[in-house]
């Protein structure tokens, strides 16, 4: 199938009537918002995309829930908080090792990831309430494990049936003395998304963790890195470049971090942001309570890595880290472009989709063109406007429904500890030669005119655009892999990396060449048809030698 | 290395902290249940976060494409019941998907609103949502109730209670094989035929989770039983259903409102309860067993004698859901292994003693335990250990940190292949549960036998 080439041009208005065709006009009007064609010029703002919004019942999306955002993804992999799903068992059971948060368990040793907490709600306790069973369990998880911190994630009936967890949460850190222990309303009907779980755990952990350990950090360069989560250890490679570069990278939010990582976050002098959407929230709280600024990076793609380390040593501003990452990116970028000239014959006009994440559907375009491939339509699974179109766009948001059910704390400058990390003067010089804070151009910026960006795609319309367009590759999650694939048309899978990676940094973007080549490459998609259906006509009789 | 490396040897009871454990919830049950039906689209009635977890895990065990939708429930939903939802995603996924039947699971979300699935079908009926000739189906599966296992169990009787019976008793049996793989369905089928029973099996994900790769992706593919046979169910002569905990409850139902008498069975894994079944069969169909059946029970029995040496007094760790344990338990002891830790997530004091019955006045003493987890069988081991463990591929964590050789077997498995394709059931199955063991055993001792005693023939 990959083979055959579209014999007629689709224009995009075509395809997105096609998306539209068989729905119900009510599904068809929201799906029409949510499909955008990528015209942005020059002279005209580009078109708004309806992102960050229910779901529509009764059609298969890729979305999973505040819970998995909360739980699965921001704390899942921190590894010395012994983290308690409050709940029927499936919740906690599911989110149980099957994210790729890879871990290094330290010189301490203490590393909870393998493990799976429950209080597995009976009945009797949605009947009666759970609280007392929670407060047991989290006696028992500190009986048989101490851990530093504890905590306790909601699901959907913890919120119906009025369990009081923060208060809960409150009593045991008394009782317990040198355990912190505190929770997250993260039941799964709030929000629209897993987004909604990014920011209730952003909250907490900024309410219950960062700044409690005030002893300065040593090194020189101190830079958190924000929404990195060490899938397929990417944040091995991030950390691995940034120690040669003689940056030091106080706190990763939240991939292979520690509960002391967390609680020392205030002491780093810059908060370099991967995902935007899912960390964004800490950043900004950060900022206004202790003075750090924050930019956004990209250390997907190896020019991607280049530019955000030179944006680091540019904000620094001290010539002898410009040169040592100047330095750096002339020793590994050779080996970079070795394999990225190996490849580029096999990838050269190739064609790609990615729908995935919060992120990724833009980082990944940044891989996909250093090896000469063209992206033809991308979208997020539960990011907002500004992700797609640029921060510009947040001043002018409506808050609906669903968006202000989930708080939003107020900060405050913290008396003692808040200090600009530069003057308003060194700020200004920055910002005259083009540096840019808390910018988030978006998505859409970096597409071509005319492709296609689909918030929350579903099954139904990733079947028809591979059906219409033909890529040579599509990206998604693991719901997504298999009904691809039927269709004869290779499936990466971008949030766990069918098992790979890292893909990020500069061995990460080998990793990734390496990957693309071999699945546009494969033999695997022309066994699909028998030699006795490619030709079922009987010619002639058998010929016996 | 070590990576359980907080789970102390000291046992402390534990009376509200479920740690690693060896069940999951009712949906996940529901969902794979419902894929036996031919061109059903399950459906979970909750936020769609639960959808997206059992999607996820049916999916890594199968490799397969599995398609569900969900409810979507928001705050207000939760509030307000979802029978707005259910009634727009009744209508959208009819419109949009066109399965033949939506099989409706609840969640532990719908279940604590109390909205009543019945009531719901039954205003989308009436508004006109659900199509001529198309069916909804639902399940209550609370999911702080029971385990998957029972989310199966509430799916299958969901689908036995679409039987009409006519009055006309038909000639064929039904046989529920409870949660097996999509490869011990298709084996089941194919004894049912050697010894020439005409059987309706529900449900059947033969042919659905084990789906060819032709450059054509169907949503519904061809397997599965057909409505029009799940109406029959009413009028066959009996149903046959394995395992007590999987299947019983929809056979009894049956039985009681449709005069379709039953009998429960174990699980025909190893060779007596394969024998059992194969006994029952015979009996039912009023023939004798072929000689086809009968060759392949005596290779069972012949690698079994062949290899015994080796499956003698070897000690065995083995967790999953109660209707295999069952089986495989009789199995194992039936070769003089000793499965002597044996566990459950699954609450219900009857395995506990079934378990105990089957390994009573043998050499080696069992600890069983239903509503357990595996950090207490971990810790068991811990304190003595054993040669094998036989489970979910949860179980690799603990194998590799005591060194314990893994026999995959159960769900989920998310690391090897193979459960789609090659059954375990029959005497087939037998076999290859026979191969893989002694693989396991046997790699083992070449792997650790001294350069004095390392052979070449075993």
């Amino acid at each position: 199938m990959a083979k055959t080439k579209k014999v007629v041009q689709l224009m995009p208005t075509d395809i997105k009537e096609e998306l539209l065709k068989k729905y119900p006009p009510k599904v068809a009007r929201k799906r029409a918002q949510q499909i955008m064609i990528n015209e942005a010029t020059e002279a005209e703002a580009p078109p708004e995309i309806l992102a960050n919004v229910r779901t529509i019942p009764g059609i298969i999306t890729m979305r999973g829930c505040t819970y998995a955002g909360c739980k699965g993804v921001i704390m899942g992999p921190t590894r010395d908080i012994l983290n308690i799903t409050h709940g029927p068992i499936g919740c906690g059971f599911y989110s149980w090792l099957t994210r790729r948060n890879q871990t290094d368990a330290g010189t301490d040793g203490d590393n909870y990831m393998p493990y799976c907490f429950s209080t597995d709600m009976q009945d009797q306790d949605i009947i009666f309430g759970g609280e007392k069973k929670l407060a047991a369990a989290i006696q028992e998880a500190y009986d048989n494990f101490h851990p530093k911190g504890i905590c306790i994630f909601a699901t959907c009936p913890v919120g119906l049936i009025g369990d009081d967890i923060h208060a809960v949460a409150r009593k045991m850190k008394e009782k317990l003395g040198d355990c912190n222990v505190f929770a997250f309303s993260c039941e799964g009907y709030k929000g629209v998304s897993q987004s909604a779980g990014h920011h209730i755990a952003n909250n907490q952990v900024f309410t219950h963790l960062v700044g409690e350990n005030e002893e300065p950090k040593e090194g020189r360069y101190k830079i958190n890195l924000l929404g990195e989560y060490n899938i397929g250890g990417d944040g091995f490679e991030i950390d691995r470049i940034l120690k040669k570069c003689g940056i030091t990278n106080i706190a990763t939010f939240s991939g292979n971090s520690t509960y002391d990582q967390f609680a020392s976050a205030q002491h780093a002098d810059l908060n370099c942001v991967m995902c935007h959407r899912s960390i964004n929230y800490v950043a900004d709280m950060l900022e206004i309570k202790y003075g750090i600024p924050w930019v956004k990076v990209n250390f997907i793609g190896a020019k991607s890595t280049a530019k955000s380390l030179r944006k680091i040593a540019e904000y620094f501003g001290d010539k002898e880290l410009i040169d040592r990452v100047e330095e750096v990116i002339a020793e590994e970028m050779p080996a970079v472009e070795t394999v990225a000239a190996e490849v580029r014959p096999h990838t050269e006009g190739k064609t790609a989709m990615l729908f995935v994440g919060g992120s990724r559907a833009h980082h990944y375009q940044d891989l996909f063109a250093e090896m000469g491939m063209k992206t033809l339509s991308a979208g997020y699974e539960f990011a907002h406007r500004d992700d797609y179109e640029g921060r510009q766009v947040l001043p002018g948001l409506k808050v609906d429904a669903d968006s202000r059910n989930i708080e939003e704390i107020e900060v405050e400058p913290d008396e003692k500890l808040y200090s600009p990390r530069k003057t308003d003067g060194e700020f200004k010089v920055l910002e005259d030669a083009g540096f840019e804070f808390k910018h988030y151009e978006g998505m859409n910026a970096q597409m071509d005119k005319g492709t296609l960006v689909i918030d929350d795609l579903n099954q139904y319309e990733a079947e028809k655009l591979v059906e219409l367009l033909k890529p040579d590759i599509f990206c998604a999650g693991i719901k997504e892999k298999f009904s691809i694939q039927k269709l004869g048309v290779p499936m990466k899978q971008l949030h766990s990396y069918d098992s790979g990676g890292p893909y990020a940094g500069f061995k990460g973007a080998i990793n990734f060449y390496k990957e693309i080549d071999r699945l546009v490459t494969s033999k695997v998609w022309s066994y699909l048809k028998a030699p006795w259906q490619e030709s079922p006509e009987l010619t002639a009789t058998f010929v016996w030698e | 290395m070590v990576l359980l490396r907080h789970t102390p040897e000291e046992i402390k009871e534990r009376k509200a902290l479920t740690v690693n454990p060896a069940k999951t919830c009712q949906p996940i049950g529901a969902m794979y249940a419902a894929l036996g039906i031919h061109g059903c689209l399950p459906h979970s009635h909750g936020s769609q976060g639960c959808c997206a977890y059992h999607r996820s895990t049916l999916t890594r065990h199968y490799k397969e494409p599995i398609s569900a939708a969900t409810s979507s429930f928001t705050e207000g939903a939760s509030v307000f019941g979802g029978q707005a939802n259910l009634l727009q995603a009744i209508n959208n996924i009819f419109t949009v998907y066109e399965p033949e039947v939506i099989a409706v699971h609840t969640t532990c979300l719908s279940e604590t609103i109390g909205d009543d699935l019945n009531q719901i079908f039954d205003k989308a009926e009436k508004t006109g949502k659900i199509p001529e000739g198309k069916t909804c189906i639902g399940a209550p599966t609370p999911s702080y109730v029971g385990s998957h296992v029972t989310g199966f169990s509430n799916m299958v009787k969901a689908m036995a209670k679409l039987a009409e019976p006519s009055g006309r008793k038909t000639h064929k049996v039904n046989v529920i094989p409870g949660w097996v793989e999509p490869a011990d369905m298709a084996e089941i089928k194919r004894l049912c035929g050697l010894v020439g029973v005409d059987v309706t099996l529900f449900p059947d994900t033969d042919g659905v989770l084990n789906a060819p790769l032709t450059g054509e992706y169907k949503m519904f593919p061809d397997g599965g039983v057909t409505v029009a046979q799940l109406k029959k169910t009413g009028d066959a002569i009996g149903t046959l259903a394995l395992g007590e905990w999987c299947s019983a409850d929809a056979a009894r139902w049956l039985d009681a409102k449709c005069k379709v008498p039953c009998t429960v069975l174990d699980m025909p894994f190893g060779l007596a309860a394969t024998d059992r079944f194969i006994d029952v069969l015979r009996t039912v169909a009023g023939v004798s067993v072929p000689e086809s059946v009968a060759f392949e029970r005596g290779q069972l029995v012949d690698m079994i004698s062949d290899m015994h040496q080796y499956f003698y007094g070897k000690r065995v760790a083995i967790w999953g859901d109660p209707d295999q344990l069952i089986s495989m338990c009789e199995f194992l002891v039936s070769l003089d292994m000793q499965p002597v830790y044996v566990v459950t997530g699954t609450p219900g004091k009857k395995f506990e003693a079934r378990i105990k019955e089957i390994c009573a006045d043998k050499p080696f003493e069992v600890k069983v335990k239903a509503k357990g987890d595996m950090f207490l069988m971990h810790q068991w081991i811990k304190n003595e250990p054993v040669d094998l463990l036989i489970g979910n591929t949860y179980g690799k964590y603990i194998a590799r940190d005591e060194d314990i050789p893994l026999l995959r077997w159960g769900f989920p498995i998310l690391d090897r292949q193979g459960h789609q394709y090659f059954p375990t059931v029959g005497y087939k199955g037998g076999l290859r549960l026979l191969e893989k063991i002694l693989t396991l055993l046997l790699d083992r001792k070449d792997r650790d036998d001294p350069e004095t005693t390392f052979e070449l023939v075993l």
